[in-house]
């Protein structure tokens, strides 16, 4: 099938009425080496509104994790600045929540207070009753509805992963950053948290920004494609507006007309 | 709970075939089992005793040998005659110094038990008898009158424990609140990493000397039992190295990714340590705590030998000193005691260690 042409898949410019969430401003990321400095990402803008999901892919090594990372505040910016709410971020914070690649609970913990942490930074002057809700509430949610007293890892790695989106979500975030959360995971186990976590993501409405090298997945998930080039000096450079309605449900999007015409852009993309 | 402490012992897994062979279940593979997990172990029991056995005869024909040779120079062939006698007939007062074989440390053993049987209905009578008295000092104010007598062999191995177990403490006490400031900087771990590499190889004997310059000067007018000060603190310096390094490398190792949570919660410094660093490093820490005690019981015969406290270090030393006929295999007694209680302290830490561990 040959690959369509961008203005004819995607011919008219909508205007997004909605606030701007998160704006990266001329950011880079520069290491120094003892051969001189190595660019990673170079001049990226990006502006997401405010209940937008977004995906990011790009090759492994492009440099998407690290604009994730650097946006959730835990990797420096070099240059340029990003705002989230027109405020410059400082470092790391739970406006900007994360949900990792491998699920990172504490293990000595149950799946309970593993949200529970989050949940007693976020709204300190709750009372129990009320932190309690909250996480059962997100718990529930993603699937956990019994299991949440039990240890973290005592939980499969989707479990985990489930308990992950949950914390992700409880801290009630401004952005919701997603650093390739089911790259770890098998097949099936991501079909069923790539619907858990849209599942959520509909309720809530929280933008969001996904990081994968998963075509499918991102096309599924997302409002708008991010696809970035490879590095050194990487840049955003395409993205496609996926524009089909929500809520989505996997079967309908797969047998949708344009699937795979958004699919082969895509791919047409990573394969230059 | 019961079960779990069955498991993490290993009882449950040293019980599993012989319950499998009595219900006649496997029986082939089960024999197996048993013959790998028993009868060689305990072969090779037999093996050792039996090469002790044989070089302990050999020894002791060796000695003999000398001992008539040098009869027979000083009193000629009478004085000979007469020392093989005396040698074949058992008399204590002419047997060879050797090292003694494995039947007489068995009957050492006995006798040590015997000894201690003796020594504590002593203890009891004295008790008794003084339990009147004791009951009118406490009441005045004075301290009671305390059995004073010999210790038993039993008594020796109650008063190492105690010492090794207030060494111990001490250890932990010092070594892991230091592990964890210096795990949390890479500069103070920087800045302490010479002194600790220097301090940690330095020999049991002179932190004995050491502790024992300090403390003779700080409680030069206290009335506390300085001897047992100086054994403890000793041995808890000499073992405490094991367990900062351990915490100190526990807690500059904590996952990226549980550091990275931790900020993205903006944890206080107080929460990340108590809910994650602590937590994440409690394995290191009680690997560390594990080979903290077996050195500490392993330093402990040397220094209470030095510091004349009273202990299984001493019971050797006065043993090895008084020369008596069956000294020498009482010395064998105690070093077979020394392991076993060794053997069964990190047993139990090991146990604690396998709870302590979240990643089952």
């Amino acid at each position: 099938m040959s690959v369509i042409a961008k203005d004819i898949l995607q011919p008219e410019i909508i205007e997004d009425t909605r606030p701007d969430m998160l704006v990266c401003k001329d950011i880079a990321k520069i290491y120094p080496t003892p051969k001189g400095d190595y660019t990673v990402l170079s001049d990226l803008q990006l502006t997401i509104k405010k209940g937008e999901f977004i995906s990011i892919i790009g090759h492994s090594g492009c440099g998407k994790s690290t604009l994730l990372t650097m946006i959730a505040g835990l990797n420096d910016i070099s240059k340029g600045a990003v705002y989230v709410d027109g405020n410059e971020v400082r470092g790391a914070g739970p406006d900007r929540a994360v949900v990792f690649q491998s699920p990172s609970l504490f293990p000595w913990m149950t799946a309970l207070q593993n949200v529970m942490i989050g949940v007693k930074q976020v709204f300190p002057h709750a009372t129990k009753k009320q932190k309690q809700d909250i996480c059962k509430y997100y718990l529930d949610k993603v699937g956990l509805g019994n299991d949440f007293n039990k240890r973290a890892s005592e939980l499969s790695q989707g479990m985990q992963q489930r308990v992950g989106i949950a914390r992700g979500f409880a801290l009630k975030p401004k952005v919701l950053l997603l650093d390739e959360p089911f790259g770890m995971l098998d097949s099936l186990t991501r079909g069923e948290l790539q619907d858990v976590l849209l599942e959520v993501w509909q309720k809530e409405q929280i933008t969001a920004i996904m990081v994968t090298h998963d075509v499918d997945e991102s096309i599924f998930l997302a409002d708008r494609v991010i696809m970035m080039t490879s590095g050194p000096y990487a840049k955003i450079g395409d993205e496609l507006r996926i524009p089909f309605e929500r809520p989505r449900n996997r079967v309908d999007i797969l047998e949708h007309p344009d699937y795979y015409q958004y699919r082969g852009y895509l791919m047409d993309f990573l394969n230059h | 709970m019961k079960e779990r402490i069955l498991q993490l012992t290993g009882i449950q897994a040293f019980l599993a075939p012989w319950i499998s062979v009595i219900k006649g279940e496997e029986v082939q593979k089960n024999v197996q089992a048993l013959l790998k997990s028993y009868i060689y172990p305990l072969l090779s029991i037999l093996l050792f005793i039996g090469i002790w056995h044989a070089g302990a005869t050999y020894l002791f024909n060796k000695e003999a040998t000398a001992k008539i040779e040098k009869a027979r120079t000083e009193r000629g062939e009478a004085g000979a005659l007469e020392m093989q006698n005396c040698i074949i007939s058992g008399d204590v007062s002419c047997q060879p110094n050797t090292l003694p074989s494995p039947a007489k440390v068995w009957d050492a053993y006995l006798s040590l038990l015997a000894d201690h049987k003796i020594i504590s209905a002593k203890k009891d009578a004295f008790d008794l008898k003084v339990a009147k008295t004791n009951e009118k000092r406490i009441a005045k104010g004075q301290d009671p009158i305390t059995y004073t007598g010999r210790p038993s062999f039993v008594d020796q191995i109650k008063t190492s424990l105690k010492t090794v177990f207030a060494g111990f403490l001490l250890a932990a006490f010092i070594a892991i609140p230091i592990g964890i400031v210096i795990g949390l900087s890479t500069t103070l771990r920087t800045s302490f990493n010479w002194l600790i590499q220097i301090l940690k190889p330095v020999s049991p004997v002179v932190w004995l000397l050491l502790v024992f310059m300090i403390v003779k000067t700080v409680m030069s007018d206290s009335d506390m039992d300085k001897s047992f000060m100086i054994s403890f603190i000793s041995v808890g310096l000499c073992s405490m190295w094991a367990t900062l390094v351990n915490t100190s490398m526990g807690v500059s190792t904590v996952d990226k990714d549980f550091v990275n949570v931790a900020k993205v919660l903006k944890l206080s410094i107080g929460q990340n340590i108590f809910k994650v660093v602590l937590p994440s490093s409690l394995p290191m820490i009680f690997t560390g705590l594990r080979i903290t005690l077996s050195v500490a019981w392993m330093v402990l015969i040397a220094i209470e030998l030095l510091a004349q406290s009273p202990g299984l270090g001493s019971f050797v030393w006065e043993e090895f000193q008084n020369g008596a006929s069956d000294s020498n295999a009482k010395i064998i007694v105690a070093m077979f005691v020394i392991g076993m209680i060794g053997f069964m302290l990190d047993r139990i830490m090991m146990v604690v260690q396998k709870m302590m561990s979240f990643n089952k």
